[in-house]
């Protein structure tokens, strides 16, 4: 190893003993309920340990370290599964947006108890008429002396039946084009009007939920960043969410990474077949890849240059490795993929991650939607010609449902 | 692990860059490829002698510059991105690499220095008529003959051995493989230039007939073997995230500025998606390179790993990205005149030359334990 890995390598001694004693056992025969409260737990011994927020500020509660200890943090954790979903987007996304763009007050009152696992965060974006066209939504906050009056309805939205507070984005001026009019604010979800509804996704769970808005009201100071403002903070989120998705954590038991497919191949007798070593080989090579293209970013950014658009690299690469894994996968377990015995785990979880793959390449921005950033932000391309960009939210034809 | 290049090696990028803008413009590709040599004497006169990039991972107590794989792979990403006319893959890097390996302090004090400094040029040969690394023991054979080892039969696909001063060969010596080293002028020596998919890149089939050569002695012949093909993979995947590059600026110059339909052909979601799979693949490739370069200077356990990804990822993936770079320019990316074909014969070339897919994704499987 090179020298200048020294304090490196020293982070990676700690994480590697503190997460062998202290990774708790996987959760999976107990309640929801059970399954928070041990994830609450987890995370405050993460942050009494000095692993929460490893990059987040100091002041805050952060560890103020770089994307360096975050790597090593993350390599690992792919050897344990950690509770530590309820607060990936906290983690990921509201959190590192509330470092960029909230006021002292703000940081000083929610980064703390989100790094101790006391309060989930949510994110309230997408609508049931906004989804990759997310400056289109129709949510509404309308200015009630110093305070706001929010109405509408989110879709998709992890998390939200845990969730304490919310980012979410809302229509605060309709007379100006699209992306002009828009304010982002933190929400508590407890607050009166606020109401969450499973949604069911095509796996038969319900990660996701629908959250409704009825004359909720927020104060002055739940916005982040500026009013009408919200886009520029929107692209911020949206960024760290990219960059989340990508660089996030493998699971040790997903089963359609490369190190369990090749397991199951060596298990199956299947790792002798020429055909199957070539394609485990390919897809190690591009689950690979995209570690390495993470790595590098992350490195960038300690040497000064962010990743900006190129998180979409990530994000679409992440995508197509999975959609590569159900493949391989395919090719290995064959006709098990298709039925197994009702006492068999492993058919199970093979059956629900073939079923998740979909939204990979959707949830977060579709594929699509990664390559036009990519093409627009990274490479300079042409934009499309934009038949809304001058016109006034109110005059514009939204979605696929009448105008509320 | 270090994945992005310190300010020197930034400085030593820039400095090839713009002496090869200068000096192996497209026209002077064409030029040299069009003419008899297969190489451009004056510019690599320039890249060794003047800037002293043919002995990078050449100690400076043997004559070279004691830089690393991680330099010369820079250096070999420019030379890639203007598909420069220079035997520098041939010499500065197999060549090298195979006498570094060898350890016969014979060799070395007889060779190095020269191969550092570009005076002289070498190849390497470890292929027979199927091409597969190594396989050159099938058709050539050593024998000791008046108190000195001669070579006997062919090798085949050996990059710039049209024109190498010293040409290493993999030969069946009679206990088993062995390398040997033999003069370009040596007595029984005959060369045939092969006609090339890459017009870029000369390749020679060499006949010997009793042809005096010396026994390298030192490592194991077939660990040299390894070694080199590791060091080769880097070497050309440092040619391909070049080449990659390279076709990509290519291809979002023409899409912003070729107008179809009243509009940038760029705009359009399906020539857009395009380009960002092209620099998707350019990205991922690029961060291989890195790690597989660093692997070679700081952890050479890790070597055998990194260059088997490396070939097995880029190869295939710098060819498809020079075809997409065909495709996005549509009839002109067709021309003999555009320099798009080139590249994309040289992706194709350099995507064959340590073996076909199948080999690569076989080694790189082995290498994991699958």
């Amino acid at each position: 190893m090179d020298v200048e890995d020294g304090p490196v390598d020293t982070f990676r001694a700690r994480v590697r003993q503190w997460l062998a004693d202290n990774a708790p056992e996987p959760t999976v025969n107990r309640s929801p309920e059970e399954q928070l409260a041990a994830a609450k737990r987890f995370q405050a011994a993460l942050y009494d340990a000095g692993f929460a927020g490893i990059t987040w500020p100091v002041e805050f509660g952060g560890q103020g370290l770089t994307a360096a200890e975050q790597q090593v943090f993350n390599d690992e954790a792919a050897d344990y599964d950690l509770p530590t979903d309820p607060f990936m987007i906290g983690m990921g996304m509201c959190g590192p947006t509330l470092v960029d763009l909230g006021t002292t007050e703000q940081k000083t009152r929610y980064l703390r108890p989100l790094l101790r696992g006391e309060r989930i965060w949510c994110q309230l974006f997408s609508e049931p008429g906004a989804g990759s066209d997310v400056a289109s939504l129709q949510t509404r906050a309308v200015g009630d002396g110093s305070d706001w009056v929010v109405n509408g309805q989110k879709v998709w939205t992890s998390g939200a039946q845990q969730a304490d507070f919310g980012a979410l984005l809302a229509r605060t001026d309709p007379d100006v084009p699209k992306h002009q009019g828009l304010t982002m604010f933190i929400v508590d979800m407890h607050a009166p009007g606020v109401s969450v509804r499973p949604l069911r996704d095509m796996t038969g769970r319900a990660p996701f939920n629908e959250v409704y808005f009825d004359d909720v009201r927020l104060p002055a100071d739940a916005v982040l960043g500026e009013v009408d403002g919200g886009w520029a903070a929107a692209v911020t989120m949206l960024g760290h969410e990219r960059v989340s998705i990508g660089g996030s954590v493998r699971r040790r038991h997903d089963p359609l990474a490369y190190t369990n497919l090749a397991e199951l191949a060596r298990r199956t007798g299947r790792a002798d077949d020429p055909v199957v070593r070539g394609e485990l080989a390919e897809l190690y090579a591009a689950e690979r890849a995209l570690t390495l293209f993470n790595s590098r970013l992350r490195q960038e950014a300690d040497s000064g240059t962010p990743p900006g658009a190129r998180g979409s690299v990530a994000k679409l690469g992440g995508a197509e490795l999975l959609w590569r894994a159900v493949r391989v996968a395919g090719l290995i377990a064959g006709a098990r993929t298709a039925a197994w015995d009702p006492a068999d785990e492993a058919g199970e979880e093979l059956a629900v991650a073939i079923n998740a793959t979909p939204a990979s390449s959707i949830a977060g921005g579709t594929n699509q939607i990664q390559r036009g950033i990519i093409g627009d932000r990274v490479l300079g391309l042409p934009k499309e010609p934009q038949v809304d960009r001058d016109v006034p939210f109110r005059e514009l034809r939204v979605g696929t449902q009448p105008r509320a | 692990m270090r994945l992005v290049l310190d300010s020197e090696q930034r400085q030593l990028r820039s400095t090839v860059r713009e002496l090869l803008a200068d000096h192996a413009p497209p026209t002077r590709v064409r030029e040299v490829m069009d003419g008899g040599d297969g190489y451009d004497p004056a510019l690599w006169r320039r890249v060794s002698a003047e800037l002293g990039l043919a002995g990078l991972v050449v100690s400076e107590s043997r004559g070279g510059s004691g830089a690393g794989h991680v330099e010369r792979c820079v250096v070999l990403e420019e030379l890639g991105r203007a598909l420069a006319p220079v035997p520098y893959l041939a010499s500065a890097a197999l060549a090298v690499d195979t006498v570094l390996a060898l350890e016969d302090a014979t060799l070395e004090q007889r060779l190095l220095a020269g191969l550092a400094s570009g005076e002289r040029i070498g190849a390497v040969a470890p292929a027979g008529d199927d091409g597969d690394w190594g396989s050159a023991t099938a058709s050539l054979t050593a024998g000791w003959r008046d108190g000195g080892w001669v070579l006997d039969g062919h090798v085949s696909f050996v990059v710039s051995g049209d024109v190498a001063d010293t040409v290493l060969a993999y030969a069946t010596a009679p206990e088993g493989p062995a390398w040997f080293a033999v003069s370009g002028d040596a007595a029984g020596l005959g060369r045939t230039r092969l006609r090339t998919l890459d017009p870029t890149r000369p390749m020679a089939r060499l006949e010997f007939a009793s042809t005096p050569a010396h026994r390298a002695d030192g490592a194991d012949p077939a660990a040299v073997l390894e070694a080199v093909r590791d060091r080769a993979a880097v070497a050309l995947t440092a040619e391909r995230v070049g080449m990659m590059s390279r076709v990509l600026e290519m291809t979002v110059d023409y899409t912003k500025s070729r107008v179809q339909f009243g509009r940038p052909v760029g705009s359009y979601q399906a020539v857009k998606h395009g380009c960002a799979d092209m620099y998707c693949a350019y990205q991922q490739a690029e961060s291989v390179l890195r790690y597989a370069a660093w692997a070679a200077d700081h952890a050479p356990a890790e070597l055998p790993l990194a260059a088997a990804l490396a070939q097995a990822h880029t190869g295939p993936a710098s060819f498809r990205v020079a075809a997409d770079a065909v495709q996005l320019h549509g009839g002109v990316g067709y021309t003999w005149e555009h320099d798009a074909h080139l590249y994309y014969k040289r992706a194709k070339t350099s995507e064959l030359l340590l073996g076909a897919a199948d080999q690569q994704r076989e080694r790189l499987a082995e290498r994991l334990g699958v």
